[in-house]
């Protein structure tokens, strides 16, 4: 790396991505409480692996995140959606009624709590990984942005 | 004069000037020619709307768009972009009559319409006495979770979300198979550039 002229982009980029990451986890877990959810933490958390590629290049980026981890992500995103919904079948309740998880009477709320949580963390894989399945698709077909194209 | 001055003014003024702001990026996306520009414009639009649904309260959505709209589909498009040319090509002036009268005809239908909606925040309007009074009434002793919009989403309508998941899912399978995973041909790019440059790792991932 002798030219290498993107050195300001590739040190903040360095800073950001674990901030992005870390803000696409808080917006999660806290999506119970308040705005966002799984979806839009999904989107967030493949925005910073797009934020790698764009500062550190495709290659290395596929090499930190392979996209068959990409791929088979989503897969169990969708797994432990549908999982869910058999596993509340099992508990003796209907399709998805978190309610009937853990056999509580209908004051409980736990049931509820876990059964969201679970959802969304599926939801939360299947978005992240089909996003990063589709930019590597996008991604892959074209060689490095060069300089003259900006 | 003197209503101007009111506590709605500072909201209406901040509406008024995301909506110009969006007004003026949409004419300038329809009058440009370079595909990099507009791409770049169009995440600019989306992070604009995204502040005017804050703006009118909608944080979800706000959310949403930006995260989707200005971060995601610029970096999806962008990569689209580099895949054909770089200008669109010029169109006849007589081609541009079709569009513009089309878009014409829709902005007098929507003016139209927008003459008879609720006013914002209305507690009289149709989505707030119906099924959402409901949700807001009944979701606490249901669910215990504060936010109606994730337990709606989760609990409610847990079925529709278990669909959209596997929609979202099926749309990246359906690009990874019109495309490719994007490995093969990264290695295919990578061999070529390498037997271009000649001697192999110097300068790359640079």
């Amino acid at each position: 790396m002798k030219s290498d002229h993107h050195v300001i982009l590739r040190v903040i980029g360095k800073c950001f991505i674990p901030l992005i990451v870390i803000y696409g986890f808080y917006v999660h877990f806290h999506g119970e409480v308040g705005a966002g959810g799984a979806f839009q933490a999904g989107v967030v958390l493949a925005v910073a692996i797009i934020l790698h590629s764009l500062t550190f290049g495709l290659a290395n980026t596929m090499r930190a995140v392979p996209p068959a981890f990409a791929r088979t992500l989503a897969a169990i995103g969708v797994l432990i959606f549908v999982g869910m919904g058999f596993l509340t079948v099992v508990q003796g309740g209907l399709f998805l009624e978190y309610q009937a998880l853990f056999a509580e009477p209908p004051g409980g709320h736990d049931g509820q709590h876990a059964g969201i949580i679970i959802v969304e963390l599926g939801v939360l894989f299947a978005v992240a990984g089909a996003m990063t399945t589709i930019f590597y698709a996008l991604a892959g077909r074209v060689a490095e942005i060069r300089d003259e194209d900006w | 004069m003197r209503e101007l001055f009111t506590a709605d003014a500072g909201p209406a003024l901040i509406n008024i000037a995301l909506l110009a702001i969006l007004f003026v990026v949409a004419i300038a996306i329809a009058r440009l020619r370079s595909l990099f520009a507009i791409v770049m414009l169009s995440g600019v639009y989306s992070l604009v709307s995204a502040a005017w649904y804050i703006a009118v309260d909608a944080v979800d959505v706000g959310y949403t768009e930006a995260a989707v709209g200005a971060g995601m589909s610029t970096a999806v498009l962008l990569g689209a972009m580099l895949l054909t040319a770089r200008t669109a090509k010029p169109e006849k002036p007589l081609k541009k009559l079709g569009p513009f009268l089309i878009c014409g005809a829709t902005a007098v239908m929507l003016i139209y319409a927008t003459v008879d909606l609720p006013g914002l925040g209305d507690p009289n309007a149709p989505a707030n006495t119906g099924a959402g009074l409901t949700y807001l009434q009944v979701n606490w002793f249901d669910t215990g979770v504060p936010n109606v919009v994730t337990s709606v989403l989760a609990t409610y309508r847990g079925f529709d979300t278990m669909g959209e998941t596997v929609v979202v899912f099926v749309a990246g399978l359906a690009v990874a198979m019109l495309l490719g995973f994007g490995e093969r041909s990264l290695a295919e790019t990578l061999r070529t550039a390498k037997k271009r440059r000649g001697k192999g790792k110097e300068g790359e991932g640079s």
